[in-house]
């Protein structure tokens, strides 16, 4: 596969383009603006950056305030600190009234060596159940590119777990995120292959070598987490001779495979569903890499999945993978500070 | 020295129309009919009556002299509930109708303790706002006049029902407000038990930061909450003090005193919110209370007796 281009600090530049261009975007931060990438939006319009210090509960209600009154808050910290510590801010505040308050939340699952404290293992899970919010989810350069634009298209709540850093580009610049649409990265009719946020780009250099073992895949790259009704889905897992697997970042409860679970039961669809995700469990601080081979949410970990669900070993090696690699993004260790 | 000049010196203000005290006995009037009337529901299905005892002077002031609202735009008997706001519901509309339309010079009230909702409608209904057969909706099923007030409940702009909530919305809004160059005030009705959850000072820390003087915070300070005296629940030791260190500019006064009332909100506070704390009794005006202190968070008769004695009291205001 081609070299994939990497690019840094996406969201910083897209940020300060949206704010340039909408006067009645304001940035909300709660203490950690560089580590949110909105260090320069804060910079280039102080008059409109609201540095809210720690305090989310406040935060989420004060941002609500500001979206009565025809501002549109883009409120940024990490996700934990959202949807765990100012849950019922978010509900009463903002989900309730159904008010245009935009929710970046930063260090899903295992993208943080934070550890738990810091690792957002179940936000779909929760965000999901709450009326009126629209999840969004990003794993590449473009989706982060253009999701500023697509959440502020839609007039109400929305939350959006969001990646940082050096991120690859697995969609062209020009092909925006889009609502309730997954991108199809390859087609094929042996399996129906959904993935979500990071595990995109780990499931793509697993697709290659399953491809190249005779098995074709059907792999659709989520985006959007809720609503989920996109017809891609059904048509994919129809298309599917073995089954179905879904591959995310997040708990295996009331996650990307749950809403596929739902989807199945409710067009009583004939597949089975193998979920790739975080068993149910807390994890630890270490690094990106670690934590996917160690928590089973790894290409290794799809392929182990597509075995069983054809029933034959591919006697594909974790080296195999490696050699697979589709950019540099991994190979450097990278380890983000917090 | 006259007593305008005195008054002059001694707050360094123009306070000329507190020496005219006609709206005084108005407003007392005012409050005396607003205990009354939740009296009078009580009676009838038992209620949030302590609420208006300790509250009806603050709620008096706020409705008859010291907001600036305009005419209601809400009608008399309030719609029945059409559904949660939603993408799919535009249609239900807001509770703070009832407080005029929005206006850039106007003031906005939030009632952060929904759970005096009943004195807010009484208040409504005093001053012309609300018809006073709207009660006859009080928690009926379907109605949008709710025992705790939701976003559409006459009055309301927000559901205060999870406290501490609405004073850091109302803080947005009036961030919003002075970035819009809007001159008017943002009210907020807090109660001192909700004192104790973390978001209000998180919420008072953020306006004095930001030097939102475009705040005015009334505390009813009744010493109550559900399980008690709040001295015995969750003590909040010197309020005053509390509100002061976080950054706010504060005075105490007697909350059944109109004219203290209108006295502390005319106070200056540059760059800073004003918090006003209310000294109140939450039997006031109806002695019979006494006799159920501490427990009155919610009046709910033990007996047909006692419903009785509630009665001739109301017969005797």
């Amino acid at each position: 596969m081609s070299a994939i281009e990497i690019i840094t600090r996406v969201h910083a530049k897209s940020i300060e383009e949206w704010g340039q261009s909408n006067p009645n975007a304001l940035v909300l931060s709660g203490d950690l603006t560089t580590s949110c990438e909105v260090d320069g939006f804060r910079d280039k319009f102080p008059d409109r950056f609201l540095s809210m210090g720690l305090a989310e509960q406040n935060m989420m209600s004060f941002a609500a305030g500001l979206a009565r009154e025809g501002f549109i808050p883009h409120v940024h910290t990490f996700a934990v600190f959202m949807y765990r510590r100012a849950l019922d801010q978010i509900e009463m505040s903002i989900a309730y009234p159904n008010l245009p308050v935009k929710l970046f939340g930063f260090l899903p699952g295992v993208t943080t060596p934070g550890g738990a404290s810091h690792q957002a293992i179940n936000d779909i899970a929760v965000i999901r159940s709450l009326p009126n919010f629209t999840i969004l989810e990003t794993g590449d350069a473009t989706d982060v590119e253009s999701v500023i634009e697509l959440a502020n298209s839609i007039n109400g709540p929305v939350y959006i777990r969001m990646v940082r850093g050096a991120l690859p580009r697995l969609f062209p610049a020009e092909d925006k995120i889009e609502l309730n649409k997954a991108r199809v990265i390859s087609t094929g009719k042996d399996i129906a292959l959904f993935s979500t946020g990071i595990c995109t780009e780990e499931a793509m250099r697993a697709v290659e070598l399953l491809r190249i073992c005779g098995v074709s895949i059907q792999h659709l790259h989520v985006t959007t987490l809720k609503p989920f009704s996109d017809p891609q889905v059904i048509s994919a897992i129809k298309g599917a001779r073995f089954g179905t697997i879904s591959m995310e970042n997040h708990c295996i409860n009331g996650g990307l495979g749950t809403c596929i679970s739902e989807i199945i039961a409710e067009h009583k669809l004939d597949t089975r569903l193998m979920k790739i995700a975080l068993d149910d469990t807390y994890l630890q601080g270490a690094s990106t890499k670690f934590l996917m081979r160690r928590y089973n949410i790894d290409a290794l970990a799809l392929i182990t999945q597509v075995e069983k669900l054809i029933g034959k070993k591919l006697n594909v090696s974790e080296e195999d993978l490696r050699q697979a690699r589709i950019d540099k993004y991994f190979n450097e260790k990278q380890q983000e500070a917090l | 020295m006259s007593k305008k000049v005195k008054s002059i010196q001694e707050n360094g203000q123009n306070l000329e129309y507190i020496s005219n005290d006609s709206w005084i006995a108005d407003c007392q009037i005012i409050a005396n009919a607003i205990r009354r009337r939740v009296l009078s529901h009580t009676v009838k299905h038992g209620g949030y009556l302590s609420q208006a005892c300790s509250a009806a002077e603050a709620f008096s002031y706020l409705y008859a002299k010291g907001m600036n609202l305009g005419p209601s735009k809400g009608p008399l008997l309030p719609p029945p509930f059409s559904g949660s706001p939603s993408i799919k519901n535009r249609e239900q509309k807001s509770g703070m109708l009832y407080n005029g339309e929005r206006h850039p010079d106007r003031d906005r009230f939030f009632l952060s303790p929904t759970h005096y909702a009943l004195t807010l409608y009484a208040a409504l209904i005093e001053s012309g706002r609300l018809g006073e057969r709207s009660l006859d909706q009080f928690n009926v099923d379907g109605s949008t006049v709710e025992m705790i007030g939701g976003e559409h409940s006459p009055g309301h702009e927000t559901n205060g029902g999870s406290f501490g909530q609405t004073i850091s919305q109302a803080a947005g809004v009036a961030w919003a407000r002075r970035k819009k160059g809007e001159k008017g005030i943002v009210w907020i009705f807090l109660s001192d038990g909700e004192c104790q959850e973390g978001q209000t000072w998180e919420a008072i820390m953020t306006m004095s930061f930001y030097r939102l003087d475009n705040i005015k915070i009334i505390v009813d300070a009744n010493g109550q909450q559900v399980d008690g005296r709040t001295d015995e629940v969750m003590a909040l030791r010197d309020l005053e003090a509390k509100f002061k260190a976080f950054g706010a500019n504060t005075k105490t006064i007697d909350g059944h005193d109109l004219k203290a009332l209108h006295k502390a909100f005319a106070k200056p506070h540059l760059d800073k919110p004003l918090v006003v704390i209310a000294n109140t009794e939450p039997y006031r005006g109806i002695n019979l209370l006494k006799d159920r202190y501490p427990n009155l968070h919610y009046v709910r008769f033990k007996s047909e007796e006692e419903r009785e004695n509630y009665a001739k009291a109301l017969d005797n205001m």
